[in-house]
């Protein structure tokens, strides 16, 4: 992953500045050796629950990315006017205001996967990343930095949400996005005609913090300087 | 006993750490210690037993379709302000924290030197939000079960945070494979804590459908019972007036 993304950069270094190297880092750190979810333990609290599902967990991410960009740069541009003092306050009423678009898009034009997300949407709000990336990021940076860090924070959190959808969806009902990929079990077509079964079990919540463990475990034996000393 | 079913229910079968996944961020930062995670424990015990109930009267006399003509007159009545409620339930958790935090330093600076940085980190934990939310989405229909059900959760989410973190400190003497030292393991022993959590789900509603079952079993039964009454009654008065009628 990493040479992949090294590569691309040196392709694209003589483009515009407004993607200069240091900007593009932005993007591509939370990816991989910055990862929110696997390195900074930021936003695993609404993330887990709704990963059952590929598709759930394809909206989950898009409706991060959608509030962690816009608020990086809300935050961004307030940040000399906000006392110090009440900033967690503001932080929340931004999100919060950011989050009820979401919830009322979502409940317009997709009102059954809202009604499966169910809390989870509200919780956004309370995503560490969130938080965590305007206390750490928008309120010491300009708009433009801001918005990028916030786009790949939010990437990296979707990476591993999708990772883990796929495996529950694939593994616990033998389907990606509602298609069959695996043949059907009632008809016993596809693999299903050589005994194969579905593992129900990855369709509960505990299996979702398993399967980020095993990925904590590839990613960190791939790159041993993550490797947690003690 | 509707409170005692709500609050084993609230603290293992509905375990906001295990079921839920709510808090896991400070669930997984403040674990590595048995002592501060007592602390964050009890805190947020705290915070939760003072937030839902308040979100809960915000909820039924302002937010919910219909009850702003509970508070202001019944002209109101076509009022719905619950998109608003993602906003109003995390003013009030935000305000009601740092309330808590002037309050308790002011008259209890013991406690609030063992509190400590946890208190503002509350605001963000995502169990208090979520303490908040599912109370809205369970429709918990009153403000003593609101109490309770802020209160159980959270001891619910002590319990986790305590096992863990004893987990935690003992594990720190084996040998768990290098890339997966700290968080990896961490995540995978939550997961197990979760299976065995899962055990419980067949405590209380189990024995609730079995209840209802008979309850329509009887039901069903008495209705009959009825009916055969009825047509008894109705075959001796036919026969009676046929009688009355050949006499």
């Amino acid at each position: 992953m990493a040479e992949v993304a090294e590569q691309e950069k040196v392709k694209k270094a003589p483009s515009e500045p407004l993607f200069s190297k240091k900007n593009r880092k932005l993007i591509t750190d939370p990816l991989t050796d910055n990862n929110p979810i696997t390195i900074q333990v930021l936003g695993i609290c609404s993330a887990l629950a709704i990963t059952a599902q590929l598709k759930a967990s394809i909206v989950m991410t898009i409706a991060v990315i959608f509030v962690l960009g816009v608020g990086n740069v809300v935050i961004s541009l307030m940040r000399n006017i906000i006392p110090s003092k009440i900033r967690i306050i503001v932080q929340l009423i931004v999100v919060a205001a950011l989050v009820i678009i979401v919830d009322l898009v979502l409940k317009a034009y997709a009102y059954s996967l809202s009604k499966e997300l169910s809390v989870f949407i509200g919780l956004i709000i309370t995503n560490c990343i969130i938080m965590g990336r305007f206390e750490a990021f928008a309120l010491a940076n300009g708009p433009w930095k801001s918005f990028l860090d916030g786009i790949g924070n939010a990437a990296g959190y979707g990476a591993i949400l999708i990772i883990v959808g796929f495996f529950r969806e694939l593994l616990g009902s033998g389907t990606l996005l509602g298609f069959k990929v695996l043949g059907d079990p009632v008809e016993k077509t596809g693999l299903f005609a050589f005994g194969y079964e579905n593992n129900g079990f990855m369709l509960y919540s505990p299996m979702a913090l398993i399967v980020v463990g095993l990925i904590i475990w590839v990613q960190r034996s791939r790159n041993k300087a993550l490797i947690e000393q003690e | 006993m509707e409170h005692l079913e709500l609050f084993f229910k609230s603290i293992f079968i509905d375990n906001m750490v295990f079921a839920t996944f709510l808090g896991m961020c400070s669930y997984l930062a403040v674990s590595k210690k048995v002592a501060t995670a007592v602390g964050l424990g009890a805190a947020v015990i705290f915070v939760l037993a003072v937030t839902v109930p308040l979100n809960w009267l915000l909820d039924q006399y302002i937010l919910q379709p219909g009850a702003l003509a509970k508070t202001l007159g019944p002209e109101y009545a076509s009022y719905d302000l619950s998109f608003l409620s993602f906003i109003m339930f995390i003013a009030t958790i935000a305000t009601m924290v740092q309330l808590v935090e002037i309050v308790v330093e002011k008259f209890s600076p013991a406690l609030y030197n063992s509190l400590g940085i946890f208190l503002p980190l509350i605001a963000v934990n995502c169990a208090i939000l979520g303490g908040s939310l599912f109370m809205q989405s369970r429709e918990i229909p009153t403000l003593g079960m609101a109490l309770n059900y802020g209160i159980s959760s959270g001891i619910g989410w002590f319990l986790a945070i305590l096992a863990i973190a004893a987990i935690r400190e003992k594990i720190r003497y084996s040998s768990v494979p290098a890339p997966l030292r700290g968080l990896g393991i961490t995540f995978i022993l939550t997961g197990l804590m979760a299976i065995g959590f899962m055990s419980f789900g067949g405590m209380l509603t189990g024995s609730d459908d079995g209840n209802k079952k008979e309850k329509v079993e009887q039901a069903i039964k008495v209705e009959d019972k009825k009916k055969e009454d009825v047509v008894k009654k109705e075959e001796e008065k036919s026969a009676k007036t046929t009688t009355a009628l050949n006499q």
